[in-house]
């Protein structure tokens, strides 16, 4: 450590206070991105869920919460799809992102604030799987270590058209929309994948293969962890914004200081 | 004498300059008993005219920018030093823009700043006025001009020997057809573009590929609401820019849906499909982005360059947007080894319309 | 023996001067131009940014043209930016990247540029309404304006070429568009996009080919055509606005030296200070977020520069299935139309200054600007034509508004197609109305003067308000204007009416039928007369 302190010192001694304001707002952002990322309750892998009294506290809590639509056997009815075969890694992402359970009937289901503890949706998730086979949630290790590089690529061919390249989400017919991805914990993004909620296709493992799956949660990694090195992203919406940004902000300030330069001085 | 072309009321000459021809007004009216211009206003001091400590203020506030200024040229190049730019760290490209940045702008806008108010509050406030002329020459400028021609003309001949002219003109307009007919190399010769625009990579027989992997896709890969970005076997093996070509016409989306959700005009058009597995050209029909967004529940394709919309269950009709014809399907079975293979080739050319896509 | 030697300058500043002048006459240019009066107006500044902007980009890409490689041989790409390590790319592409992360500056230059050139357009967009609402293009200017027209054609070229040079994901799906569009043209589509792309869509020429008009052709255009505007500028004088002391034969304002030099010198740096805070603070263009082109990918929201959205704006807003076959031939009316359409409007803009001189019938020139309340009809023609391109350019971004304002795309496209036809015949109205209101009010505040609040009994018990009468200067300013009125139908000399005639005399009072006269000095006199009795 003692070694390596005499470059960064000098060089951390040289930045002005500008520096630091900067270091402040990029420390602030990343701990919002950690916060976001811890936040979003997941089931968690503590919980056994083939354990008969978690899926046994995850049929109660079904009964309760989900069966007007989805039937009391998850058999599905005119308001809400079957259950049968959806798996863990689908309740997981639908109730862990709080879209589930829904606040009204439609195709898009809206990321809302969660409903649930991680262990009733580790309960509900044990329920539904119990039912019969189907995706299961990801552990630790399926999400970490991905090539970022073929992650970005991946992400362009399968992924952009509908969330936007820089995963800031995009429009879909009729109202519907492709979420953004950022502040999207890695093991729901695995799971949207996985299961293809709503109007979402599925990438099954033969599609993209698990380790393609890592790789583009490893890109979308990366991007959330390096903010734009051009400086504020502006939405990463592309030319659209950008072109708001110059006519008010840039042609704005301009019109305003030719106000002031042709002014009598007072 | 101004003329104006409503009537004879209300004309008085207008004020403009008499160049000695008339002044047309058109449409344009002018009273007799306008107002009169009562000059400029009388002039007002600025208050650095009259309080010198303001005027030596403003003079401190001008050169102390000027040095500001230098202080962000100075600020610049340290940063420029200074912020390196790491190749393992990102945010040293954003900390390198943005302080090498900030530096540049205190250096110009210091200076502009200083500038401009010298302009206004340090330098005599003494306004000017100009005298304007008619943009047109004076009579005698504009007679010696004529003059001029018509001496050119005769000496010349240029009105009277019309055979010497008339063979300019033409051998002007001929000249510069070489240059049109050098343009021809921009393109390979020997090619016709129209055959290029009918003809894709896919064939019978020729595997249906993942993109951008290429590897080979078997119809047991494709689950219910799945979608898969296709490329023709052996596309990647091409060179780089032949692949791009290839690629921009031949690119694919395949999906599987219910099969009784597929409604079908032929039993040919359905022998196209393979168990609810549909293929269809990826590149819109309306100027040629790739149509990938697939929604999984109302079967829509939606192009995210000008919101086209194309309905998988029918045909990938158009039902909403620029487009004007269905995105053309590609005709897929599956070989021995149960891999998902081209039936045959696209049966109508893929993309964009053009004008001889019929021919 | 010198014929000159008789004004000869001690010194090293007065033997340069007399060195240069005796070589190069400059001191007939200095006299002739140093003390030129040019008026002081914030509007008059708009036209300088263009310039402003367009010296920018001339020195920022001065700067990338040593780093940036116009080709499109595919490279493996090896500089810093992670997520594209190991991909395959144009070696355009990876010049790009390797600018924006691998050389000192060269991001902030990048960004410099592009954000410069989105303020040239729009600087010039916003000179050009400046001079359409205040009549600045009458005689003798109305040949400034065409070459200002072309400028601003030129610059959204500029604009898309260089977009389209990275040969990124995004400028690729913008140059499909092209090459689509072009293709649907009659008869010689075809041939033309496979001699722009050197073969077929992307081909491996069309970077190279674009860089040579983006850097070489386009701006020695520019530059032709911003030498001939400023001459303009300088035949003609500059434009003022109407005022006390200020005629169609002078032009009140301040001397280029000093004064001038110092505000328009100064504005150069602020200008070129706001581009480079906006380059430092704000990303422009992420190519690596696009990534390289590929014509399989696209993302959502894809989008041009703002300055070509009203032309993809029009392209979305035609409705489905407009195609026709004829005589064996493909007719693609849902590219054709919007073409048509643009190029229209984009005609109109450019003959607009020819056809208001053709309908006024004015020969004189005018020098002293209109405020846009006095020419009723053709602020109101602005606002339609502002109100028309608007409603193209938010059809650009139909996809984005759905998503923010949580309305569907078809929700939108559909309110954007009506818009587009109701919205500037709307606008021309609320435009027109507003202008007569403004001109009413004018006209009672130069008759009346202004409500002082002051209530006075009369002898006779009734109240009123005491009016003050507005002073000469200022009174001069509201009945100071170009009046026109509509042109009676007569017959000409032969005794006889045109077609020409009768449309010239429609329009004619289609533009001043409805009217408000300046208030005469007679008038004024008159209601001076009244209140005091």
């Amino acid at each position: 450590m003692r070694n390596k302190t005499p470059r960064s010192a000098r060089r951390s001694g040289r930045r002005g206070p500008l520096a630091s304001i900067v270091l402040i707002a990029l420390g602030l952002a990343a701990t919002g991105g950690a916060y976001a990322a811890f936040s979003s309750v997941s089931a968690n892998a503590s919980v056994d869920l083939s354990s008969p009294a978690v899926i046994d506290e995850g049929s109660k809590l079904f009964a309760a919460n989900c069966a007007t639509c989805h039937g009391m056997q998850a058999q599905g009815t005119a308001d809400g799809p079957s259950l049968i075969g959806v798996g863990a890694a689908s309740v997981d992402f639908q109730v862990g992102t709080g879209r589930m359970p829904m606040a009204r009937s439609g195709p898009q289901a809206e990321v809302k604030p969660v409903q649930f503890t991680a262990e009733q949706t580790s309960a509900l998730a044990a329920y539904v799987a119990s039912l019969a086979p189907g995706p299961a949630i990801p552990s630790q290790t399926q999400l970490e270590n991905g090539n970022a590089s073929n992650g970005g690529e991946l992400f362009r061919i399968n992924c952009a058209m509908c969330h936007n390249v820089a995963g800031a989400g995009g429009a879909l017919t009729e109202g519907k929309y492709a979420p953004t991805l950022k502040g999207v914990a890695a093991v729901h993004v695995y799971e949207a994948m996985l299961t293809g909620p709503q109007n979402m296709p599925v990438f099954n493992n033969l599609n993209l293969t698990p380790s393609e799956k890592k790789d583009i949660i490893a890109y979308l990694a990366y991007n959330e962890a390096n903010p734009s090195p051009g400086g504020l992203e502006l939405g990463s919406l592309g030319p659209v914004s950008e072109g708001l940004f110059l006519w008010i902000f840039g042609l704005g300030s301009i019109v305003a200081l030719t106000v002031w330069i042709t002014a009598k001085s007072n | 004498m101004a003329k104006n072309e409503s009537g004879p009321a209300d004309i008085v000459p207008a004020a403009g300059h008499d160049t000695g021809t008339e002044i047309v007004l058109g449409t344009g009216v002018v009273s007799p008993d306008a107002f009169t211009d009562p000059g400029l206003p009388p002039h007002r001091l600025r208050v650095v005219d009259t309080d010198p400590k303001a005027a030596k203020k403003a003079e401190r506030v001008v050169y102390a920018l000027f040095y500001i200024s230098i202080i962000g040229s100075v600020f610049a190049v340290f940063a420029y030093m200074f912020f390196a730019l790491d190749p393992n760290d990102l945010n040293s490209v954003r900390l390198n823009n943005l302080y090498i940045g900030l530096g540049i702008t205190l250096s110009l806008m210091a200076i502009g700043i200083a500038a401009v108010h010298w302009g206004k509050a340090v330098m005599a406030d003494k306004e000017g006025v100009d005298q304007r002329h008619p943009t047109r020459g004076t009579e005698e400028t504009r007679a010696r001009a004529l003059e001029i021609f018509k001496e050119a003309d005769q000496e010349s001949g240029f009105s009277r020997r019309s055979l010497i002219r008339n063979g300019l003109i033409a051998s002007l307009i001929a000249f510069p057809l070489p240059a049109i007919a050098l343009f021809r190399g921009l393109a390979p010769m020997n090619v016709d573009p129209n055959n290029e625009l009918k003809h894709t990579m896919w064939e019978k027989g020729l595997r249906l590929t993942r993109d951008p992997s290429g590897l080979p896709i078997k119809a047991s890969d494709l689950t219910m609401g799945s979608s898969f970005h296709v490329i023709p076997e052996g596309l990647v093996d091409l060179p780089e820019h032949e692949k791009l070509d290839a690629k921009a016409k031949a690119a694919v989306l395949l999906v599987r849906l219910e099969p009784s959700a597929l409604n079908w005009t032929s039993a040919e058009r359905e022998s196209w499909s393979y168990q609810g597995i549909v293929a269809y050209s990826k590149i819109c029909t309306h100027v040629g982005c790739p149509v990938a967004l697939y929604e999984q529940q109302t079967h829509h394709l939606l192009c995210p360059c000008h919101q086209s919309q194309f309905d998988l269950e029918n045909e990938c009709k158009v039902i909403f947007g620029p487009a004007a014809r269905p995105l053309p399907q590609l005709p897929i079975t599956v070989d021995s080894e149960g891999y998902l293979v081209a039936a045959s080739g696209f049966h109508e050319p893929v993309g964009p319309s053009f004008w001889e896509r019929l021919n | 023996m010198s014929t000159v030697a008789t004004n000869q300058q001690s010194g090293f500043i007065g033997k340069a001067s007399n060195y240069l002048d005796e070589r190069t006459s400059i001191s007939g240019a200095v006299k002739e131009f140093g003390r030129k009066i040019f008026p002081d107006h914030w509007s008059f500044l708009l036209g300088e940014v263009a310039l402003y902007s367009f010296v920018i980009i001339l020195l920022s890409g001065s700067f990338l043209t040593f780093f940036f490689q116009a080709s499109m041989s595919p490279v493996e790409y090896a500089g810093s930016y992670v997520p594209l390590k190991g991909v395959e790319m144009s070696a355009a592409m990876s010049s790009t990247l390797d600018i924006s992360f691998d050389l000192r500056g060269g991001l902030l230059m990048r960004q410099i540029h592009h954000w410069a050139a989105l303020l040239f357009v729009a600087a010039i967009g916003l000179h050009m309404l400046r001079v359409f609402f205040t009549g600045a293009f009458r005689k003798p200017r109305e040949l400034n304006w065409s070459i200002g027209f072309v400028l601003f054609v030129l610059a959204m070229a500029e604009g898309f070429t260089g977009y389209s040079l990275p040969d990124d994901l995004l400028s690729g799906n913008g140059l499909r568009i092209i090459d689509g569009m072009v293709n649907a043209v009659p008869v010689v589509g075809t041939w033309i996009t496979f001699l722009l792309f050197g073969g077929e869509f992307p081909g491996n020429d069309i970077v190279g080919r674009l860089y040579t008009l983006h850097i070489l052709l386009l701006p020695a255009i520019v530059l032709i055509f911003i030498v001939m505007h400023l001459m303009f500028v300088i035949i003609h004088k500059h434009t003022q606005y109407p005022g006390p002391g200020k005629t169609e034969d002078n032009v009140v304002g301040f001397p280029i030296l000093p004064v001038y030099a110092a505000k328009a010198g100064g504005f150069f740096f602020i200008v070129f200070g706001i581009v480079a805070l906006m380059a430092s603070l704000v990303t422009i263009n992420p190519i690596w977020a696009y990534g390289p082109y590929d014509p399989s990918p696209v993302s959502a929201g894809t989008q041009p520069d703002w300055y070509i959205g009203f032309a993809d704006g029009a392209l979305r807003l035609i409705p489905p299935h407009l195609e026709t076959v004829w005589l064996g031939y493909v007719w693609s009316w849902n590219i054709l139309i919007p073409m048509i359409i643009l190029v229209v409007f984009l005609l109109v803009v450019f003959i607009y200054p020819f056809v208001e001189a053709w309908v006024t019938g004015d020969k004189r020139e005018h020098h002293l600007l209109d405020r846009p309340r006095n020419a009723p009809t053709r602020t109101a023609i602005g606002a339609a034509g502002v109100t028309f391109y608007a409603v193209l350019w938010a059809a650009a971004s139909s996809d984005i508004i759905a998503t923010h304002f949580k309305v569907t795309m078809e929700g939108v496209i559909n309110t954007l197609q009506i818009l587009l036809i109701l919205g500037p015949i709307i606008a021309f109205s609320i435009a027109k109305r507003t202008c007569l209101a403004l001109q009413k009010k004018d006209r009672t505040m130069a008759l009346h003067g202004f409500e002082t609040g002051r209530i006075v009994r009369m002898p006779g018990g009734e109240y009123i308000e005491v009016h003050q009468q507005l002073d000469v200067y200022d009174r001069w300013k509201l009945v100071s204007f170009n009046d026109n009125a509509p042109l009676m139908l007569r017959p000409n000399t032969k005794g006889k009416i045109t077609g020409g005639m009768r449309l010239r005399v429609r329009m004619s009072h289609w533009f001043f039928e409805e009217r408000i006269a300046p208030v005469s000095s007679v008038e004024h006199q008159l209601e001076l007369e009244n209140t005091h009795h």
